[in-house]
């Protein structure tokens, strides 16, 4: 048991340096620099909330990101006339339309488009057997060129692993809705053991505006939160650890600091003079005892539900 | 005592007359363990992981020591593979100085999208013939399994995609077949890394891509790819020597008719479903089965388009007849998965008494925490556990030991507490002698949001950030697999993931520990025994014999570490 407790609580210290590291979590991350996702195992954790098109000296992503940007007046005028002729049925976002027509941005007629080749045989003549039936339109070549390269534009900003264009800018939505009172009574009951309002809180939602990074901070313990929303986790590595390690070999006094890391055959702390100190483990020898502040908390969330959750969340909201 | 005198010479120089005929790889030897060779990715092609070699035992574990050490495989970069100037360092090669090995350069890239730098060796390193073939993402080596040292380079120039980690390389007679992102099937000369063939598996526009270590059995290289937006998943074969395909199994329906179409709200849905096979999968010799993992639904994590049926054939374990394509059993090991949580793990074969009968299953531990065998000739449901600690998501399991999604448990606009990925693609091991099935376990808790509620649902994995809260645990876990009990498990106190495992006859389990160690543990309890700090372990450990002395291989990024007793 004392290992258990041990290693849950450097999972904690390390969460951060998790949360740091993770590039998405199908599959596994992209490899395509030194920089990214080159770590050992399974990947864990969430979605990077960085954009999708990829940056200067990243790998290029799929045919429809790498395409060169399409003459600004044809997409312009491609934009209109998609208003017009196709947004009723595909939707102003391409994304499928209320009157049935499917989702373009997924559409393998329009993935394997080169310049329209695909397009525009299915615009001027019609489509039956698909989703629905798509009537024909009877438009000038170059319109049909022009609805194809604003498609192909829109496609261009799609984000990674398939997201949607735009889906890094999204409206941000109201997470608070809970109720507030029984947050406050949840608190007095449970969170008053160590916090209080007036004191290590106080003015937390003002420090805090973002309710969702509010919420990420006081479930986490503040491992997650403070780098507002979609931060994920702060750069733990630059701290000293909040875990307390005290080290006794058989016949020494003890040696207390912080802890930099263990495993199961080192432990190396860092001692109040700023030195560090590394001790080999064998088993149960030297003994090792661990304090982490938020051990206690991560053990409270496991009991906790979603609904106090956004109860507390929307009581601590008005700590401004 | 005659014949043994007269055998003697023999054996001595047998081993050197077969390394100088190269015997390469057929079907037969990946159906024994693996010994003097790593002949496929799982080392044969039960997916155990688990050798009957036991030179390296409990009682001589910690005299265990370096054999080798082989630093700095570089991927190439570039139009030359040496990077956007023709000449220097940090290419090709990347030893200082101009390689001192042939680089051989093909794809249909123009090589500026090959970023070069530290190789990232995460995959199976086949070993046949007293050569090691690690990849890295675009890049195929030969090495030297006395010393280490580079005998080729293979240098794919990519068209671009998703890069995730490449899995290794698949072995047929003396030819290597690998996938490279951008979706080409290549088949490689295995002395020289001459190419022989390339063949297009799956469409980049439709942003297909491809990492899978090939699977052979007999001619058929069995292939699976990947894909996150929203299209059908596919396992398809081709064959050895013409590199002409076989057969195609979509893992969803794709034609009014097919089989599990009730399952999904309309033929458009099922068709952009997902179930993408982009592991490894085994084979069972009897019933010719291949049996696999398929990945998760698509849209991830936005179920609107795709109703409430439990859309088959995702996230299920799939047997296919190897020779004819044909789907055989299915089991679904999460439907209407909501979390993104693939299924496509290796499976492992087991054979094993149940009920006074012997039994012929197959188990595998998914990512979303649950465990599962089932009879490998029928499909039919033999066990379930649960066997990460803070699987939160589902209400319980039905009556076929499948667990049911619980609506409440995934994101929603205030944010719901969900737990991550149990295990992933890193493979598991299995012991005969032990009887345990050893599997990479994580435990880790996010607040997951849906950010985008468009009654549409998203697509691809948009829709949803989540934001992480705390992890609970990594574990090496021993599960029976007759009954999905927990045997033990080591709980890792450096706070990071174990690799994927190798289980020997010697009562070891190899794995990296996720903090910089490889170790050995003590296979019936979990107990380390031995650990070599090498910084970062990045594959699952294997093993094998060379010149009579048991070796023990790992990959750390851009270095490769074979270790024995000296």
């Amino acid at each position: 048991m004392k290992q258990a407790w041990i290693a849950t609580a450097v999972a904690g210290m390390l969460w951060t340096a998790v949360q740091g590291h993770t590039r998405g979590e199908s599959q596994d991350p992209p490899a395509g620099t030194a920089q990214q996702g080159r770590g050992a195992g399974p990947q864990r954790g969430t979605p990077p909330p960085g954009p999708g098109r990829q940056g200067g000296g990243q790998r290029a992503n799929f045919p429809q990101q790498q395409r060169a940007p399409g003459d600004p007046a044809v997409i312009a005028r491609g934009r209109a006339l998609y208003g017009v002729r196709c947004g009723a049925c595909h939707g102003a976002d391409l994304r499928g339309g209320d009157q049935g027509g499917p989702n373009l941005l997924r559409s393998q007629i329009i993935l394997t488009d080169q310049h329209g080749e695909n397009i525009v045989p299915v615009i001027r003549d019609g489509r039956q057997g698909g989703v629905g039936t798509m009537p024909a339109f009877h438009l000038p070549e170059e319109d049909m060129l022009a609805i194809a390269e604003y498609i192909h534009n829109v496609m261009g900003q799609a984000g990674r692993q398939g997201r949607p264009p735009g889906s890094e800018t999204l409206p941000e939505l109201n997470i608070l809705v809970g109720d507030a009172a029984a947050g406050q009574r949840y608190f007095e009951k449970v969170c008053s053991r160590c916090h209080s309002p007036a004191g290590n809180l106080r003015g937390v939602a003002s420090r805090v505006a973002d309710a969702r990074a509010l919420q990420d901070l006081w479930v986490s313990g503040g491992l997650s939160g403070r780098g507002g929303r979609g931060g994920g986790g702060g750069r733990g590595d630059a701290e000293p650890s909040r875990i307390q390690v005290t080290v006794t070999a058989p016949g020494s006094a003890p040696v207390t600091g912080r802890l930099v890391r263990i495993d199961d055959f080192v432990v190396s702390i860092q001692t109040e003079d700023g030195a560090r100190r590394t001790f080999r483990r064998d088993g149960a020898n030297p003994k090792v005892d661990i304090n982490d502040p938020l051990e206690p908390h991560r053990r409270l969330v496991l009991e906790l539900t979603d609904r106090d959750m956004h109860d507390v969340t929307a009581f601590l909201a008005t700590l401004k | 005592m005659k014949t043994i005198k007269l055998l003697l010479p023999i054996c001595l120089v047998m081993p050197a007359l077969l390394l100088a005929q190269g015997r390469g790889v057929d079907t037969a030897a990946q159906l024994r363990p693996p010994t003097d060779s790593w002949p496929t990715y799982s080392g044969d092609l039960t997916g155990r992981r688990y050798s009957p070699l036991k030179n390296i035992d409990k009682t001589n574990i910690k005299q265990l020591s370096l054999a080798w050490v082989s630093r700095g495989f570089t991927d190439g970069s570039g139009p030359t593979g040496r990077g956007a100037a023709a000449a220097g360092p940090g290419g090709g090669g990347g030893r200082g100085g101009a390689p001192q090995f042939p680089l051989v350069i093909s794809g249909l890239g123009t090589g500026e999208f090959n970023t070069g730098g530290p190789a990232a060796i995460r995959g199976s390193i086949l070993m046949v013939d007293g050569v090691l073939y690690p990849t890295s993402p675009d890049n195929v080596w030969a090495v030297d399994a006395r010393d280490g040292s580079i005998l080729w380079q293979y240098y794919w120039k990519t068209r671009g995609g998703t890069h995730t980690g490449h899995r290794g390389v698949g072995m047929w007679k003396n030819f290597l077949f690998t996938e490279f992102h951008d979706n080409y099937l290549v088949k490689l000369d295995a002395r020289t890394g001459k190419e022989q063939w390339r063949v297009e598996i799956s469409r980049f526009d439709e942003q297909y891509f491809s990492s899978m270590a090939p699977i052979i059995i007999d001619d058929h290289v069995i292939v699976g790819t990947g894909n996150d937006l929203d299209m059908p998943g596919f396992l398809q074969s081709y064959d050895a020597e013409t590199g002409k395909r076989q057969w195609i199994l979509y893992t969803v329906p794709m034609n009014p008719g097919d089989p599990g179409l009730e399952t999904w709200p309309s033929l458009d849905a099922a068709r952009h479903g997902g179930a993408q096979p982009w592991v490894p999968g085994v084979f069972d010799p009897e019933t010719r089965y291949y049996i696999f993992g398929t990945g998760n639904p698509t849209p991830a994590y936005t179920p609107a388009g795709r109703g409430e049926g439990a859309g088959l054939f995702t996230c299920s374990l799939v047997a296919v007849n190897v020779d004819t394509g044909k789907m055989a059993w299915y089991y679904q090991t999460s439907p209407r998965d909501m979390h993104d949580w693939d299924s496509a793990q290796t499976p492992i074969l087991v054979d094993a008494v149940i009920n006074g009968r012997p039994r012929k299953l197959v188990s595998t531990a998914a990512r979303n925490g649950y465990f599962f065998t089932v009879d490998r000739i029928t499909g039919e449901h033999i066990a379930t556990s649960k066997f990460g600690t803070v699987a939160n998501w589902a209400k319980g399991l039905d009556d076929k030991g499948r667990p049911i999604l619980n609506p409440e448990k995934v994101a929603t606009i205030p944010g719901a507490i969900v737990p991550g990925s149990a295990t992933n693609w890193p493979p598991p091991a299995y012991s005969p002698d032990t009887g345990l099935f050893y599997v990479p376990e994580n435990n880790q808790l996010s607040i997951a949001y849906l950010i985008d509620p468009d009654p549409r649902g998203s697509m691809g994995l948009g829709g949803r950030q989540a934001s992480g809260i705390g992890n609970y645990g990594n574990f090496v876990t021993a599960i029976d697999p007759k009954t999905g009990r927990i045997a033990w498990r080591h709980q890792l106190p450096g706070g990071g993931g174990p690799t994927g495992m190798l289980t020997t006859a010697g009562g070891l389990l190899f794995a990296g520990d996720g903090a910089g160690n490889l170790v050995a543990f003590d296979a019936a309890n979990g107990t380390p025994l031995w650990n070599a700090r090498l910084g970062n372990v990045t594959n699952a450990p294997q093993t094998y014999m060379l010149d009579g002395k048991q070796h023990v291989l790992v990959a750390a990024g851009d270095q490769l570490y074979a270790f024995r007793l000296n």
